[in-house]
């Protein structure tokens, strides 16, 4: 902003009124400044956990809204607080929801697996190239990553249908004689999470990898070190930073996704994000949902504080 | 050459080829004639046409413009002041809690969000009359929290690299704490403020999961309506949406770089 409409927006009426009745009110415009964005989030993004936790606590009613009140006055007038943990028994109950946390987990573990190993060389080679190759293949990195994510899900449709671009390559080649079934398979979830996420585990890497020392590495090729053998002692532990970083930047986003399995996944693809749409668009119970919601949160906490913790610790060296 | 001379350029070629042949394919099929996805049938535009005359895309993608120019606009504001704050405020009381409520989202699974988000929808019309059912208003407010996340990270980092004997000086000479924000620290954060605001415009439009939750009737958003049709089958109309996105973004993605090259300059 200009001086002057800097000044003109100090100097006006409603500016200056304001300032008035807020001083009067002993509060500070530090106070104000800090208010708004933590007001934004505590009401959008704090509060709404609780809304999830009391309404995990309800029972699912046909009424609107769906669920039962947390508290009801009864005919002599004292209320009643009704919260069950009937929903987090059903939980426990039901096979389902333990096998789909499990595939959950599985299926993330083993992408993220995946996405490290196709990250890593390329993160490696494009710290290690030359300006502005680097810069270039960096950007490459990063552009599918700004383009809709859906529609590279989508992608991956036309790529492993029956008579999908790999079964019409290899058909035609010769190299199958009948198209493989690859779509509404765990490995086609695989391929979409890989695909999807792998921008966020080569940008950690990379970033990690350009602040390597170089005089690490020259003095252990003095000492003899081929470099396989320099790789794999000072390169990759100096790199685990970034690996943590990246792996959990595939892990966390895996681990709840929804459209993937939707789409690429087969029927008897469990993902726990996929079972919390379902409950609460098919099956419209909300209280269950809210319990798969809460459990779900424990999950990835533990993940992201060990994360935080990681990164704190890097942060103090 | 050694093994490894060769060995890593190739695996690096295949990744790349991994990222691109799918998105490659997409924008070849948007061009074929033919109504089957991956049988070539001859060059052809048709499907373009097809597209500009779909009413429920075109409503559709006008509601995701609004909804992801308010929520980027608004996210912007909020995401600097919280990154303000967070840089240059130094300690005050519910500062570890302003920290996680402004990086939380961004790790959050979608489903959590959108659910979390409905069930306090739902409540506060139950108790407080607003918002009156759901729509674009539920839908920006969703989508604002979690850009306003990407935009304090990003207008954080910027705030940190900043010179603060800027803002000295210009307190030195005299000038309040809003004139130091508005005539010094905005003008050099701002290329920073406009990626920022890119990245949240482009995060909202790509949102799926949190818009179907919070959205309601008359409100779908662009990703709703793709999601809903390429549930039942490949269709080459989305090709063609799909390449008019990425060539979009191409665009967008070069004149941010250009943006944030101009902003890391000193």
């Amino acid at each position: 902003m200009s001086a002057p409409a800097t000044n003109a927006l100090t100097r006006s009426l409603p500016w200056r009124l304001t300032a008035r009745v807020v001083g009067a009110m002993g509060i500070t415009g530090r106070t104000l400044v800090i208010a708004v964005p933590m007001l934004w989030f505590l009401v959008f993004f704090l509060v709404p956990f609780f809304v999830l936790g009391r309404i995990s606590l309800a029972e699912a009613i046909i009424a609107r809204p769906p669920y039962t009140p947390l508290w009801e006055r009864m005919p002599d007038g004292t209320l009643t607080i009704i919260a069950s943990l009937e929903n987090f028994r059903f939980l426990l109950a039901d096979r389902l929801y333990a096998n789909a946390y499990l595939s959950s987990i599985r299926i993330a573990v083993v992408s993220t697996v995946f996405a490290l190993l196709i990250g890593y060389p390329m993160a490696y080679f494009i710290a290690r190239a030359p300006e502005p190759r680097r810069s270039i293949l960096l950007l490459l990195v990063i552009l599918p990553f700004w383009t809709s994510f859906l529609l590279r899900v989508y992608a991956w449709m036309g790529f492993l249908r029956r008579e999908g671009v790999i079964n019409n390559f290899l058909l035609h080649i010769g190299a199958i004689d009948r198209p493989l079934i690859m779509l509404q398979t765990d490995f086609a979830v695989y391929v979409g999470i890989v695909y999807t996420y792998l921008p966020f585990m080569i940008l950690p890497l990379y970033a990690n990898l350009t602040k390597l020392d170089q005089a690490h590495l020259e003095a252990a090729a003095d000492l003899g070190a081929s470099p396989m053998v320099t790789f794999f002692t000072v390169t990759l532990p100096l790199s685990m930073p970034g690996i943590v970083a990246g792996s959990m930047l595939v892990f966390i986003p895996a681990i709840g996704e929804y459209v993937i399995p939707a789409l690429l996944g087969g029927p008897d693809t469990l993902m726990i994000g996929r079972v919390l749409w379902d409950e609460f668009f098919q099956a419209r119970d909300w209280p269950v949902a809210s319990a798969v919601a809460i459990v779900m949160l424990f999950l990835v906490v533990a993940p992201i504080m060990w994360l935080q913790s990681v990164q704190n610790r890097r942060e103090l060296k | 050459m050694t093994a490894r001379g060769w060995v890593l350029p190739v695996a690096v070629l295949l990744g790349f080829v991994f990222l691109y042949a799918p998105i490659v394919s997409l924008v070849v099929f948007s061009f074929n004639d033919s109504r089957l996805v991956t049988v070539w049938g001859g060059f052809s535009t048709r499907w373009y046409g097809e597209l500009l005359r779909d009413r429920q895309i075109l409503g559709a993608a006008w509601v995701s413009l609004q909804v992801a120019f308010a929520s980027a606009t608004i996210a912007t504001v909020i995401g600097t002041l919280a990154a303000f704050v967070l840089t240059r405020f130094g300690s005050f009381t519910g500062r570890l809690l302003l920290t996680g409520m402004a990086t939380a989202p961004l790790v959050m699974p979608e489903v959590i969000t959108g659910l979390s988000l409905l069930l306090l929808f739902v409540s506060m019309e139950l108790t407080l009359g607003w918002p009156a059912g759901r729509g674009l208003t539920t839908v920006i407010i969703a989508h604002t929290t979690f850009c306003a996340a990407f935009v304090a990270v990003i207008a954080q980092s910027r705030l940190r690299d900043m010179d603060e004997s800027l803002e000295e000086a210009a307190r030195d000479l005299g000038a309040g704490p809003v004139r130091v924000f508005f005539d010094v620290t905005l003008p050099v954060i701002a290329p920073a403020l406009v990626s920022g605001w890119l990245l949240a415009f482009t995060l909202s439009l790509d949102d799926l999961v949190i818009a179907s939750f919070v959205s309601g009737p008359g409100a779908s958003t662009l990703p709703m309506v793709v999601f809903s049709k390429i549930r039942l089958g490949v269709s080459p109309d989305i090709n063609a949406l799909a390449t008019i996105i990425i060539a979009v973004v191409v665009i967008a993605v070069v004149i941010a770089g250009l943006l944030l090259r101009r902003s890391a300059r000193p």
